[in-house]
Protein backbone atom coordinates (compact mmCIF):
# COMPACT_ATOMS: atom_id res chain seq x y z
CA UNK A 1 0.00 0.00 0.00
CA UNK A 2 1.33 3.97 -0.19
CA UNK A 3 -0.11 7.23 0.31
CA UNK A 4 -0.60 9.39 -2.73
CA UNK A 5 -2.11 12.49 -0.65
CA UNK A 6 -1.72 13.40 2.88
CA UNK A 7 -3.64 16.57 4.25
CA UNK A 8 -2.52 17.64 8.04
CA UNK A 9 -5.33 20.36 9.86
CA UNK A 10 -3.74 21.98 12.93
CA UNK A 11 -1.36 18.54 13.22
CA UNK A 12 1.75 19.18 15.20
CA UNK A 13 3.43 21.74 14.15
CA UNK A 14 1.07 22.34 10.55
CA UNK A 15 -1.48 24.37 10.64
CA UNK A 16 -2.61 22.98 6.90
CA UNK A 17 -0.67 20.90 4.72
CA UNK A 18 -1.23 19.25 1.17
CA UNK A 19 0.89 16.98 0.00
CA UNK A 20 1.45 14.87 -2.97
CA UNK A 21 3.49 11.63 -2.27
CA UNK A 22 4.48 8.67 -4.89
CA UNK A 23 5.14 5.05 -4.39
CA UNK A 24 8.76 3.90 -4.26
CA UNK A 25 11.49 6.22 -1.77
CA UNK A 26 11.22 9.90 -0.82
CA UNK A 27 13.15 11.71 1.69
CA UNK A 28 12.14 14.81 3.20
CA UNK A 29 14.71 16.82 4.21
CA UNK A 30 15.64 19.87 6.08
CA UNK A 31 17.36 21.47 9.18
CA UNK A 32 16.59 20.17 13.04
CA UNK A 33 12.74 21.42 14.12
CA UNK A 34 11.23 22.07 10.85
CA UNK A 35 8.34 19.29 10.58
CA UNK A 36 9.98 16.48 9.17
CA UNK A 37 9.28 14.16 11.54
CA UNK A 38 5.76 15.51 12.12
CA UNK A 39 4.62 13.98 8.15
CA UNK A 40 5.69 11.16 8.76
CA UNK A 41 3.84 10.71 12.77
CA UNK A 42 0.92 11.44 10.59
CA UNK A 43 0.84 8.58 8.37
CA UNK A 44 2.03 6.52 11.39
CA UNK A 45 -1.06 7.89 14.00
CA UNK A 46 -3.27 7.09 11.02
CA UNK A 47 -2.58 2.88 11.25
CA UNK A 48 -2.69 2.30 14.96
CA UNK A 49 -4.08 5.68 16.40
CA UNK A 50 -0.99 5.92 18.04
CA UNK A 51 1.78 7.81 17.72
CA UNK A 52 5.48 6.18 18.31
CA UNK A 53 6.60 9.37 20.06
CA UNK A 54 4.06 10.31 21.92
CA UNK A 55 1.44 8.16 24.18
CA UNK A 56 -1.18 11.18 24.80
CA UNK A 57 -3.02 12.69 22.05
CA UNK A 58 -2.52 16.11 23.12
CA UNK A 59 0.92 16.69 21.61
CA UNK A 60 -0.25 16.11 18.35
CA UNK A 61 -2.47 18.78 17.96
CA UNK A 62 -0.97 22.29 17.11
CA UNK A 63 -0.49 24.75 19.94
CA UNK A 64 -3.52 26.72 20.84
CA UNK A 65 -6.16 24.46 18.17
CA UNK A 66 -9.02 22.75 19.62
CA UNK A 67 -8.38 19.62 17.25
CA UNK A 68 -6.63 17.99 14.81
CA UNK A 69 -7.28 16.41 11.09
CA UNK A 70 -5.47 13.80 9.44
CA UNK A 71 -6.98 12.67 5.73
CA UNK A 72 -4.93 10.42 4.00
CA UNK A 73 -5.61 9.10 0.03
CA UNK A 74 -4.22 5.52 0.43
CA UNK A 75 -3.93 3.20 -2.60
CA UNK A 76 -4.14 -0.43 -1.96
CA UNK A 77 -3.58 -3.58 -5.08
CA UNK A 78 -5.04 -0.79 -7.30
CA UNK A 79 -8.03 0.43 -5.21
CA UNK A 80 -7.57 3.78 -3.82
CA UNK A 81 -9.91 5.26 -0.73
CA UNK A 82 -9.58 8.06 1.58
CA UNK A 83 -9.02 7.71 5.48
CA UNK A 84 -9.48 10.26 7.72
CA UNK A 85 -9.02 10.29 12.01
CA UNK A 86 -10.21 13.68 13.83
CA UNK A 87 -8.13 13.93 16.72
CA UNK A 88 -10.16 14.88 19.90
CA UNK A 89 -7.95 15.32 23.14
CA UNK A 90 -9.66 14.11 26.28
CA UNK A 91 -12.56 13.23 23.79
CA UNK A 92 -13.73 10.43 21.47
CA UNK A 93 -11.59 10.83 18.24
CA UNK A 94 -13.80 10.33 15.07
CA UNK A 95 -13.05 8.37 11.70
CA UNK A 96 -14.23 8.39 8.63
CA UNK A 97 -13.44 6.33 5.42
CA UNK A 98 -14.76 8.32 1.87
CA UNK A 99 -16.31 10.53 4.07
CA UNK A 100 -18.33 7.82 5.60
CA UNK A 101 -18.06 7.93 9.69
CA UNK A 102 -17.37 4.75 11.61
CA UNK A 103 -19.28 3.82 14.08
CA UNK A 104 -15.92 4.51 16.18
CA UNK A 105 -12.50 5.70 14.98
CA UNK A 106 -10.75 2.71 16.58
CA UNK A 107 -12.64 0.81 13.46
CA UNK A 108 -10.04 2.68 11.46
CA UNK A 109 -6.75 0.45 12.67
CA UNK A 110 -5.28 -1.57 10.51
CA UNK A 111 -6.23 -0.32 7.03
CA UNK A 112 -3.31 1.53 6.79
CA UNK A 113 0.21 -0.84 8.28
CA UNK A 114 3.45 1.08 8.61
CA UNK A 115 6.75 -0.18 10.24
CA UNK A 116 8.64 3.00 11.91
CA UNK A 117 12.38 2.89 12.49
CA UNK A 118 13.25 5.34 14.66
CA UNK A 119 16.28 6.71 16.35
CA UNK A 120 15.39 5.30 19.70
CA UNK A 121 14.81 1.36 18.28
CA UNK A 122 18.24 1.12 20.81
CA UNK A 123 15.79 1.14 23.21
CA UNK A 124 13.67 -1.71 22.18
CA UNK A 125 16.89 -4.18 23.04
CA UNK A 126 18.65 -2.23 25.69
CA UNK A 127 15.16 -0.27 27.53
CA UNK A 128 12.88 -1.15 29.81
CA UNK A 129 10.66 -4.47 29.15
CA UNK A 130 7.52 -1.64 28.48
CA UNK A 131 10.12 -0.79 25.44
CA UNK A 132 9.17 -4.51 24.39
CA UNK A 133 5.63 -5.16 25.16
CA UNK A 134 4.65 -2.01 23.53
CA UNK A 135 6.56 -3.49 20.15
CA UNK A 136 4.90 -6.52 20.44
CA UNK A 137 1.42 -5.06 20.89
CA UNK A 138 1.83 -2.59 17.98
CA UNK A 139 2.80 -5.38 15.40
CA UNK A 140 -0.49 -7.69 16.50
CA UNK A 141 -2.74 -4.53 16.46
CA UNK A 142 -1.34 -4.22 12.96
CA UNK A 143 -1.96 -8.18 12.32
CA UNK A 144 -5.33 -8.43 14.11
CA UNK A 145 -6.89 -5.09 14.58
CA UNK A 146 -8.98 -6.00 16.97
CA UNK A 147 -6.34 -7.06 19.01
CA UNK A 148 -6.55 -2.98 19.95
CA UNK A 149 -10.07 -3.55 21.81
CA UNK A 150 -8.29 -5.98 24.01
CA UNK A 151 -5.99 -4.24 24.71
CA UNK A 152 -7.88 -1.08 26.44
CA UNK A 153 -9.74 -3.15 28.09
CA UNK A 154 -7.00 -4.85 29.77
CA UNK A 155 -5.84 -1.48 30.66
CA UNK A 156 -8.81 -0.19 32.29
CA UNK A 157 -9.14 -3.55 33.94
CA UNK A 158 -5.92 -2.61 34.91
CA UNK A 159 -6.67 0.55 36.37
CA UNK A 160 -9.87 -0.40 38.08
CA UNK A 161 -7.95 -3.19 39.59
CA UNK A 162 -4.93 -1.10 40.92
CA UNK A 163 -7.11 1.44 42.23
CA UNK A 164 -9.18 -1.33 44.32
CA UNK A 165 -5.84 -2.49 46.19
CA UNK A 166 -4.28 1.34 46.21
CA UNK A 167 -7.47 2.04 48.22
CA UNK A 168 -7.72 -1.05 50.18
CA UNK A 169 -4.19 -0.41 51.50
CA UNK A 170 -4.95 3.09 52.73
CA UNK A 171 -7.85 2.86 53.96
CA UNK A 172 -7.43 -0.60 55.99
CA UNK A 173 -9.86 -2.22 58.35
CA UNK A 174 -13.57 -3.20 57.51
CA UNK A 175 -13.45 -0.25 54.60
CA UNK A 176 -11.07 -2.18 53.00
CA UNK A 177 -12.83 -5.51 53.60
CA UNK A 178 -15.87 -3.81 51.79
CA UNK A 179 -13.89 -2.73 48.97
CA UNK A 180 -12.20 -6.25 48.59
CA UNK A 181 -15.24 -8.05 48.32
CA UNK A 182 -15.28 -7.25 44.70
CA UNK A 183 -11.70 -7.93 44.08
CA UNK A 184 -12.27 -11.29 42.79
CA UNK A 185 -14.51 -9.83 39.87
CA UNK A 186 -11.52 -8.36 38.77
CA UNK A 187 -9.24 -10.69 39.12
CA UNK A 188 -11.80 -12.82 36.55
CA UNK A 189 -11.50 -9.87 34.30
CA UNK A 190 -7.69 -9.55 34.49
CA UNK A 191 -6.99 -13.23 34.15
CA UNK A 192 -9.37 -13.58 31.11
CA UNK A 193 -8.22 -10.61 29.32
CA UNK A 194 -4.93 -11.19 30.10
CA UNK A 195 -4.83 -14.91 28.80
CA UNK A 196 -5.75 -13.86 25.81
CA UNK A 197 -2.83 -10.77 25.75
CA UNK A 198 -0.36 -13.32 26.69
CA UNK A 199 -1.57 -16.17 24.12
CA UNK A 200 -1.59 -13.92 21.34
CA UNK A 201 1.64 -11.95 21.52
CA UNK A 202 3.75 -15.19 21.88
CA UNK A 203 2.30 -16.30 18.86
CA UNK A 204 3.44 -13.39 17.28
CA UNK A 205 6.36 -13.75 18.55
CA UNK A 206 6.82 -17.06 17.53
CA UNK A 207 6.33 -16.56 13.97
CA UNK A 208 8.93 -13.42 14.23
CA UNK A 209 11.53 -15.81 15.38
CA UNK A 210 12.72 -17.50 11.73
CA UNK A 211 12.39 -13.63 9.96
CA UNK A 212 14.42 -12.34 12.68
CA UNK A 213 17.34 -14.99 12.10
CA UNK A 214 16.90 -13.84 8.73
CA UNK A 215 17.07 -9.97 9.12
CA UNK A 216 19.98 -10.22 11.58
CA UNK A 217 21.84 -12.00 9.49
CA UNK A 218 21.33 -9.42 6.60
CA UNK A 219 21.93 -6.37 8.72
CA UNK A 220 24.75 -8.03 10.52
CA UNK A 221 26.87 -9.03 7.45
CA UNK A 222 28.31 -12.32 8.35
CA UNK A 223 26.05 -13.66 11.77
CA UNK A 224 25.03 -17.08 11.87
CA UNK A 225 21.63 -17.38 10.80
CA UNK A 226 20.27 -18.81 13.82
CA UNK A 227 21.95 -16.13 16.15
CA UNK A 228 19.19 -14.03 16.88
CA UNK A 229 16.05 -15.17 18.73
CA UNK A 230 13.22 -13.86 20.87
CA UNK A 231 11.50 -15.37 23.55
CA UNK A 232 8.11 -14.20 25.25
CA UNK A 233 8.92 -14.39 28.99
CA UNK A 234 5.81 -13.92 30.99
CA UNK A 235 6.36 -12.37 34.59
CA UNK A 236 5.61 -15.98 36.25
CA UNK A 237 6.39 -19.44 35.55
CA UNK A 238 4.09 -21.20 33.13
CA UNK A 239 5.02 -24.17 30.92
CA UNK A 240 2.09 -23.67 27.78
CA UNK A 241 1.28 -20.82 26.01
CA UNK A 242 -1.03 -21.70 23.32
CA UNK A 243 -4.41 -22.47 25.25
CA UNK A 244 -6.28 -19.47 26.79
CA UNK A 245 -8.22 -21.12 28.80
CA UNK A 246 -5.02 -22.83 30.41
CA UNK A 247 -3.04 -19.45 30.56
CA UNK A 248 -6.07 -18.28 32.25
CA UNK A 249 -6.75 -20.75 34.92
CA UNK A 250 -2.80 -20.41 35.43
CA UNK A 251 -3.43 -16.64 35.85
CA UNK A 252 -6.04 -17.00 38.55
CA UNK A 253 -3.93 -19.57 40.49
CA UNK A 254 -0.71 -16.74 40.33
CA UNK A 255 -3.32 -14.05 41.07
CA UNK A 256 -4.30 -16.18 44.48
CA UNK A 257 -0.68 -17.00 45.67
CA UNK A 258 0.20 -13.47 45.46
CA UNK A 259 -3.51 -12.13 47.16
CA UNK A 260 -1.86 -10.73 50.11
CA UNK A 261 1.75 -9.27 48.12
CA UNK A 262 -0.83 -7.32 46.22
CA UNK A 263 -2.64 -5.88 49.06
CA UNK A 264 0.39 -4.61 51.09
CA UNK A 265 2.10 -2.87 48.17
CA UNK A 266 -1.42 -1.80 46.41
CA UNK A 267 -0.15 -3.21 42.85
CA UNK A 268 -1.05 -5.30 40.40
CA UNK A 269 1.89 -7.53 40.64
CA UNK A 270 0.77 -10.60 37.97
CA UNK A 271 -0.18 -9.99 34.73
CA UNK A 272 1.01 -9.12 31.11
CA UNK A 273 1.45 -6.17 31.72
CA UNK A 274 5.10 -7.04 33.94
CA UNK A 275 6.17 -9.51 30.86
CA UNK A 276 9.08 -9.20 29.08
CA UNK A 277 10.60 -10.63 25.48
CA UNK A 278 13.61 -11.74 26.02
CA UNK A 279 16.48 -10.57 23.09
CA UNK A 280 19.39 -13.32 22.79
CA UNK A 281 22.29 -13.21 20.46
CA UNK A 282 23.44 -16.91 20.65
CA UNK A 283 23.68 -17.96 24.09
CA UNK A 284 23.92 -14.49 25.55
CA UNK A 285 21.17 -11.65 26.26
CA UNK A 286 21.27 -9.15 24.67
CA UNK A 287 20.72 -6.57 26.95
CA UNK A 288 23.52 -6.32 29.38
CA UNK A 289 26.15 -8.38 26.71
CA UNK A 290 25.47 -7.26 23.12
CA UNK A 291 27.88 -4.16 21.72
CA UNK A 292 26.80 -1.11 20.57
CA UNK A 293 26.26 -2.14 16.95
CA UNK A 294 25.54 -5.73 17.75
CA UNK A 295 22.24 -3.78 19.68
CA UNK A 296 21.81 -1.62 16.71
CA UNK A 297 21.57 -4.65 14.34
CA UNK A 298 19.04 -6.95 16.35
CA UNK A 299 16.77 -3.80 16.63
CA UNK A 300 16.61 -2.78 13.16
CA UNK A 301 16.17 -6.71 12.83
CA UNK A 302 13.18 -6.98 14.80
CA UNK A 303 12.04 -3.72 12.69
CA UNK A 304 12.84 -5.68 9.46
CA UNK A 305 11.29 -9.07 10.46
CA UNK A 306 7.62 -7.46 11.55
CA UNK A 307 7.73 -5.49 8.42
CA UNK A 308 8.25 -9.01 6.60
CA UNK A 309 5.37 -10.43 8.83
CA UNK A 310 3.14 -7.48 8.09
CA UNK A 311 3.79 -8.11 4.42
CA UNK A 312 1.05 -9.67 2.46
CA UNK A 313 1.14 -10.95 -0.90
CA UNK A 314 1.28 -7.47 -3.39
CA UNK A 315 0.85 -5.61 -0.37
CA UNK A 316 3.68 -3.92 1.74
CA UNK A 317 3.53 -2.44 4.57
CA UNK A 318 5.00 1.80 4.33
CA UNK A 319 8.24 2.08 5.70
CA UNK A 320 9.02 5.07 7.70
CA UNK A 321 12.67 5.83 8.18
CA UNK A 322 12.82 8.56 10.80
CA UNK A 323 16.19 10.12 10.90
CA UNK A 324 17.45 6.51 11.56
CA UNK A 325 21.05 6.97 9.48
CA UNK A 326 22.29 9.77 11.61
CA UNK A 327 22.25 6.84 14.28
CA UNK A 328 24.16 4.06 12.18
CA UNK A 329 27.57 3.70 10.95
CA UNK A 330 28.57 2.92 7.59
CA UNK A 331 28.09 -0.54 6.55
CA UNK A 332 24.35 -0.62 8.81
CA UNK A 333 23.27 2.02 6.59
CA UNK A 334 24.18 0.86 3.41
CA UNK A 335 22.68 -2.87 4.62
CA UNK A 336 19.31 -1.42 5.75
CA UNK A 337 19.00 1.15 2.66
CA UNK A 338 19.58 -2.15 0.29
CA UNK A 339 17.21 -4.19 2.21
CA UNK A 340 14.37 -1.73 2.13
CA UNK A 341 14.72 0.36 -1.63
CA UNK A 342 12.44 -2.39 -3.03
CA UNK A 343 9.31 -2.22 -0.61
CA UNK A 344 6.50 -0.17 -2.04
CA UNK A 345 6.34 2.85 -0.42
CA UNK A 346 9.16 4.38 1.79
CA UNK A 347 9.15 7.63 3.74
CA UNK A 348 12.78 8.73 4.87
CA UNK A 349 13.44 11.73 6.46
CA UNK A 350 17.02 12.94 7.48
CA UNK A 351 18.38 16.39 8.76
CA UNK A 352 21.73 15.85 6.84
CA UNK A 353 20.89 15.12 3.08
CA UNK A 354 24.38 13.25 2.83
CA UNK A 355 23.26 10.84 5.54
CA UNK A 356 20.88 9.33 3.73
CA UNK A 357 22.22 6.21 1.51
CA UNK A 358 23.11 6.01 -2.43
CA UNK A 359 20.65 3.59 -2.67
CA UNK A 360 17.57 5.94 -1.25
CA UNK A 361 17.95 8.97 -2.60
CA UNK A 362 14.19 8.59 -4.42
CA UNK A 363 12.41 11.60 -4.86
CA UNK A 364 13.53 14.79 -2.23
CA UNK A 365 11.10 16.64 -0.71
CA UNK A 366 12.84 19.98 1.21
CA UNK A 367 10.57 20.85 4.25
CA UNK A 368 11.39 24.49 5.95
CA UNK A 369 9.26 26.73 7.95
CA UNK A 370 6.41 24.57 8.26
CA UNK A 371 6.39 24.01 4.00
CA UNK A 372 7.35 21.15 2.36
CA UNK A 373 8.36 21.90 -1.47
CA UNK A 374 10.11 19.36 -3.76
CA UNK A 375 13.94 19.46 -3.94
CA UNK A 376 15.86 21.66 -6.98
CA UNK B 1 -15.25 36.96 28.02
CA UNK B 2 -18.30 38.29 28.01
CA UNK B 3 -19.39 41.07 30.22
CA UNK B 4 -21.08 39.90 34.08
CA UNK B 5 -24.28 37.99 33.66
CA UNK B 6 -23.90 37.05 29.83
CA UNK B 7 -20.50 35.52 31.02
CA UNK B 8 -21.99 33.84 34.16
CA UNK B 9 -24.61 32.39 32.25
CA UNK B 10 -21.94 30.56 29.99
CA UNK B 11 -19.84 29.59 32.57
CA UNK B 12 -22.67 27.87 34.08
CA UNK B 13 -24.03 26.37 31.19
CA UNK B 14 -20.42 24.88 30.15
CA UNK B 15 -20.38 23.07 33.63
CA UNK B 16 -23.52 21.20 32.37
CA UNK B 17 -22.82 17.56 30.32
CA UNK B 18 -22.06 17.34 26.84
CA UNK B 19 -22.10 21.33 26.79
CA UNK B 20 -18.99 22.25 25.58
CA UNK B 21 -17.40 26.38 25.71
CA UNK B 22 -18.52 26.98 22.16
CA UNK B 23 -22.17 25.46 22.58
CA UNK B 24 -22.45 27.49 25.90
CA UNK B 25 -22.40 30.00 24.16
CA UNK B 26 -24.25 29.65 21.42
CA UNK B 27 -26.92 28.79 24.11
CA UNK B 28 -26.58 31.73 25.70
CA UNK B 29 -26.94 33.96 22.59
CA UNK B 30 -29.90 31.85 21.87
CA UNK B 31 -31.09 32.89 24.87
CA UNK B 32 -30.14 36.21 24.96
CA UNK B 33 -32.34 36.82 21.79
CA UNK B 34 -35.35 34.93 22.95
CA UNK B 35 -38.79 35.79 23.69
CA UNK B 36 -38.82 36.54 27.65
CA UNK B 37 -41.78 34.07 28.48
CA UNK B 38 -39.88 31.61 26.75
CA UNK B 39 -36.98 31.86 28.56
CA UNK B 40 -39.42 32.55 32.24
CA UNK B 41 -40.88 29.58 31.31
CA UNK B 42 -37.71 26.69 30.91
CA UNK B 43 -36.88 28.81 34.29
CA UNK B 44 -39.75 27.17 35.61
CA UNK B 45 -39.59 24.18 33.90
CA UNK B 46 -36.10 23.62 35.21
CA UNK B 47 -37.03 24.66 39.19
CA UNK B 48 -40.18 22.81 39.24
CA UNK B 49 -38.32 19.58 38.03
CA UNK B 50 -36.05 20.00 40.61
CA UNK B 51 -38.75 20.05 43.34
CA UNK B 52 -41.22 17.85 42.13
CA UNK B 53 -38.73 14.84 40.70
CA UNK B 54 -37.56 11.95 43.34
CA UNK B 55 -36.46 8.91 43.24
CA UNK B 56 -39.18 5.93 43.69
CA UNK B 57 -38.71 4.08 47.12
CA UNK B 58 -38.72 0.13 45.16
CA UNK B 59 -36.75 0.82 42.14
CA UNK B 60 -34.84 3.52 42.32
CA UNK B 61 -36.23 5.55 39.23
CA UNK B 62 -36.80 8.77 38.70
CA UNK B 63 -40.27 9.32 40.11
CA UNK B 64 -43.39 11.92 41.61
CA UNK B 65 -44.33 9.73 43.98
CA UNK B 66 -42.62 7.45 46.49
CA UNK B 67 -43.14 4.68 43.94
CA UNK B 68 -43.04 5.02 40.07
CA UNK B 69 -45.84 4.52 37.23
CA UNK B 70 -44.37 1.08 36.28
CA UNK B 71 -43.82 -0.25 40.44
CA UNK B 72 -47.15 1.00 40.97
CA UNK B 73 -48.85 -0.98 38.02
CA UNK B 74 -50.43 -4.01 38.75
CA UNK B 75 -50.06 -5.23 35.15
CA UNK B 76 -46.34 -5.51 35.28
CA UNK B 77 -45.40 -8.92 36.05
CA UNK B 78 -44.20 -8.90 39.37
CA UNK B 79 -41.74 -12.21 39.70
CA UNK B 80 -39.27 -10.58 36.87
CA UNK B 81 -36.68 -7.68 37.57
CA UNK B 82 -34.76 -6.24 35.41
CA UNK B 83 -31.11 -4.52 36.71
CA UNK B 84 -30.10 -1.67 34.95
CA UNK B 85 -27.58 1.34 35.93
CA UNK B 86 -29.23 4.39 35.44
CA UNK B 87 -32.75 5.86 35.07
CA UNK B 88 -32.24 6.82 31.19
CA UNK B 89 -31.84 2.92 30.07
CA UNK B 90 -35.02 2.27 31.69
CA UNK B 91 -36.44 4.39 29.08
CA UNK B 92 -34.50 2.74 26.57
CA UNK B 93 -35.79 -0.69 27.48
CA UNK B 94 -38.95 0.47 27.97
CA UNK B 95 -39.02 1.69 24.81
CA UNK B 96 -38.21 -1.78 23.06
CA UNK B 97 -41.59 -3.06 24.92
CA UNK B 98 -40.02 -6.43 25.11
CA UNK B 99 -39.91 -6.13 28.70
CA UNK B 100 -43.10 -6.93 30.68
CA UNK B 101 -41.34 -6.89 34.97
CA UNK B 102 -40.69 -4.39 36.80
CA UNK B 103 -37.04 -2.46 37.12
CA UNK B 104 -33.93 -2.10 39.57
CA UNK B 105 -31.83 1.22 39.29
CA UNK B 106 -27.74 0.95 41.06
CA UNK B 107 -27.11 4.32 40.08
CA UNK B 108 -24.14 3.70 38.89
CA UNK B 109 -21.64 0.92 38.20
CA UNK B 110 -18.72 -0.69 39.98
CA UNK B 111 -15.62 1.72 39.33
CA UNK B 112 -13.02 2.33 42.02
CA UNK B 113 -11.27 4.70 39.90
CA UNK B 114 -14.76 6.77 41.08
CA UNK B 115 -14.77 5.57 44.05
CA UNK B 116 -17.70 3.35 43.61
CA UNK B 117 -17.81 0.23 45.24
CA UNK B 118 -21.34 -2.22 46.08
CA UNK B 119 -21.89 -0.12 49.50
CA UNK B 120 -22.26 2.90 46.89
CA UNK B 121 -24.61 1.22 44.75
CA UNK B 122 -28.46 0.02 45.50
CA UNK B 123 -27.58 -3.44 45.94
CA UNK B 124 -28.73 -3.94 49.10
CA UNK B 125 -31.70 -2.91 48.16
CA UNK B 126 -31.72 -5.25 45.29
CA UNK B 127 -31.46 -8.11 48.05
CA UNK B 128 -34.77 -7.03 50.38
CA UNK B 129 -36.48 -7.10 47.05
CA UNK B 130 -35.63 -10.37 46.60
CA UNK B 131 -36.14 -11.74 49.95
CA UNK B 132 -39.21 -12.74 50.27
CA UNK B 133 -39.07 -14.92 47.05
CA UNK B 134 -41.95 -13.71 45.17
CA UNK B 135 -39.28 -12.71 42.42
CA UNK B 136 -38.07 -15.40 40.50
CA UNK B 137 -36.44 -13.72 37.35
CA UNK B 138 -33.56 -11.24 37.69
CA UNK B 139 -32.45 -9.90 34.31
CA UNK B 140 -28.84 -7.82 34.71
CA UNK B 141 -28.66 -4.94 32.49
CA UNK B 142 -25.26 -3.19 32.70
CA UNK B 143 -23.83 -1.16 29.94
CA UNK B 144 -21.48 -3.52 27.61
CA UNK B 145 -17.98 -1.98 29.23
CA UNK B 146 -15.43 -2.94 31.78
CA UNK B 147 -17.44 -1.70 34.34
CA UNK B 148 -20.86 -2.75 33.91
CA UNK B 149 -18.96 -6.38 33.37
CA UNK B 150 -17.74 -6.14 36.46
CA UNK B 151 -21.17 -5.18 38.23
CA UNK B 152 -23.19 -8.02 36.36
CA UNK B 153 -20.18 -10.33 37.86
CA UNK B 154 -20.31 -9.18 41.29
CA UNK B 155 -24.23 -9.37 41.17
CA UNK B 156 -24.22 -12.89 39.88
CA UNK B 157 -22.04 -14.18 42.41
CA UNK B 158 -24.67 -12.89 45.17
CA UNK B 159 -27.03 -14.14 43.64
CA UNK B 160 -25.79 -17.35 42.97
CA UNK B 161 -27.78 -19.01 45.70
CA UNK B 162 -30.58 -17.79 45.73
CA UNK B 163 -33.31 -19.77 43.97
CA UNK B 164 -33.61 -17.27 40.77
CA UNK B 165 -32.90 -17.36 36.64
CA UNK B 166 -30.12 -14.92 36.59
CA UNK B 167 -29.55 -13.29 32.77
CA UNK B 168 -27.17 -10.83 31.46
CA UNK B 169 -28.50 -8.82 28.90
CA UNK B 170 -25.74 -6.88 27.16
CA UNK B 171 -27.49 -3.21 25.91
CA UNK B 172 -26.11 -0.21 24.07
CA UNK B 173 -23.56 -0.04 22.34
CA UNK B 174 -22.16 -2.74 20.45
CA UNK B 175 -20.34 -5.37 22.12
CA UNK B 176 -17.04 -7.29 21.26
CA UNK B 177 -19.23 -9.38 18.23
CA UNK B 178 -20.03 -6.24 16.41
CA UNK B 179 -16.62 -5.00 15.65
CA UNK B 180 -15.42 -7.68 13.87
CA UNK B 181 -18.34 -7.39 11.30
CA UNK B 182 -17.83 -3.60 11.25
CA UNK B 183 -14.07 -3.67 10.40
CA UNK B 184 -15.15 -6.25 7.39
CA UNK B 185 -17.59 -4.29 5.97
CA UNK B 186 -15.78 -1.15 6.26
CA UNK B 187 -12.10 -2.80 4.99
CA UNK B 188 -14.37 -4.28 1.89
CA UNK B 189 -16.36 -1.14 1.68
CA UNK B 190 -13.18 0.85 1.39
CA UNK B 191 -11.06 -0.26 -0.57
CA UNK B 192 -14.01 -1.86 -3.14
CA UNK B 193 -15.74 1.83 -3.42
CA UNK B 194 -12.99 3.09 -5.75
CA UNK B 195 -10.33 2.96 -8.26
CA UNK B 196 -7.45 5.02 -8.57
CA UNK B 197 -6.61 7.61 -11.01
CA UNK B 198 -3.20 7.18 -10.35
CA UNK B 199 -2.05 4.09 -12.21
N1 LIG C 1 1.53 20.47 19.09
C1 LIG C 1 2.43 21.28 18.48
N2 LIG C 1 2.08 22.55 18.18
C2 LIG C 1 2.97 23.38 17.58
N3 LIG C 1 4.22 23.02 17.26
C3 LIG C 1 4.61 21.79 17.54
C4 LIG C 1 3.74 20.84 18.15
N4 LIG C 1 4.40 19.69 18.33
C5 LIG C 1 5.62 19.89 17.83
N5 LIG C 1 5.76 21.14 17.36
C6 LIG C 1 6.96 21.73 16.76
O1 LIG C 1 7.37 20.95 15.68
C7 LIG C 1 8.79 20.99 15.62
C8 LIG C 1 9.35 19.60 15.55
O2 LIG C 1 9.01 19.05 14.35
P1 LIG C 1 9.68 17.67 13.93
O3 LIG C 1 9.83 16.78 15.10
O4 LIG C 1 8.93 17.18 12.77
O5 LIG C 1 11.12 18.17 13.51
P2 LIG C 1 12.13 17.49 12.51
O6 LIG C 1 12.11 18.25 11.25
O7 LIG C 1 11.85 16.04 12.43
O8 LIG C 1 13.47 17.78 13.28
P3 LIG C 1 14.74 16.84 13.59
O9 LIG C 1 15.61 16.93 12.38
O10 LIG C 1 15.37 17.50 14.76
O11 LIG C 1 14.25 15.46 13.86
C9 LIG C 1 9.29 21.66 16.85
O12 LIG C 1 9.73 22.95 16.52
C10 LIG C 1 8.09 21.71 17.75
O13 LIG C 1 8.09 22.85 18.55
MG1 LIG D 1 12.73 14.37 13.28
ZN1 LIG E 1 -40.26 2.10 40.91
Amino acid sequence: MHVSHLSLHDFRSYDTLELGLEPGVTSLLGRNGQGKTNVVEAVDYLSRLSSHRVSGDQPLVRQGAERAVVRAAVTREGRSATLEVEINPGRSNRARVNRAALPRARDLVGLVRTVVFAPDDLALVKGDPSERRRFADDLQVLLTPRYAGTRADYDRVLKQRSSLLRTARTRGGSAAQGMLATLEVWDERLAALGAEIMVTRAAAVEQLVPLLGKAYEAVARGARRDDAVVTYRPSFEIADLTVVADVEQALLAEVARRRQDEIDRGVTLVGPHRDDLLCTLGELPVKGYASHGEGWSFALALRLASYELLRQPGDDPILVLDDVFAELDATRREQLAELVAGAEQVLVTAAVADDVPEALRGRRLTVADGQVTPDG
Amino acid sequence: MYEGVLQDLIDELARLPGVGPKGAQRIAFHLLAADPADVRRLAETMQEMKAKATFCQTCGNVSQAERCRICADPRRDPTSICVVEEPKDVVAIERTREFRGRYHVLGGAISPLAGIGPDQLRIRELMGRLADGEVTEVILAMDPNIEGDATAAYLSRLLRSMELSVTRLASGLPVGGDLEYADEVTLGRAFAGRRSTGD
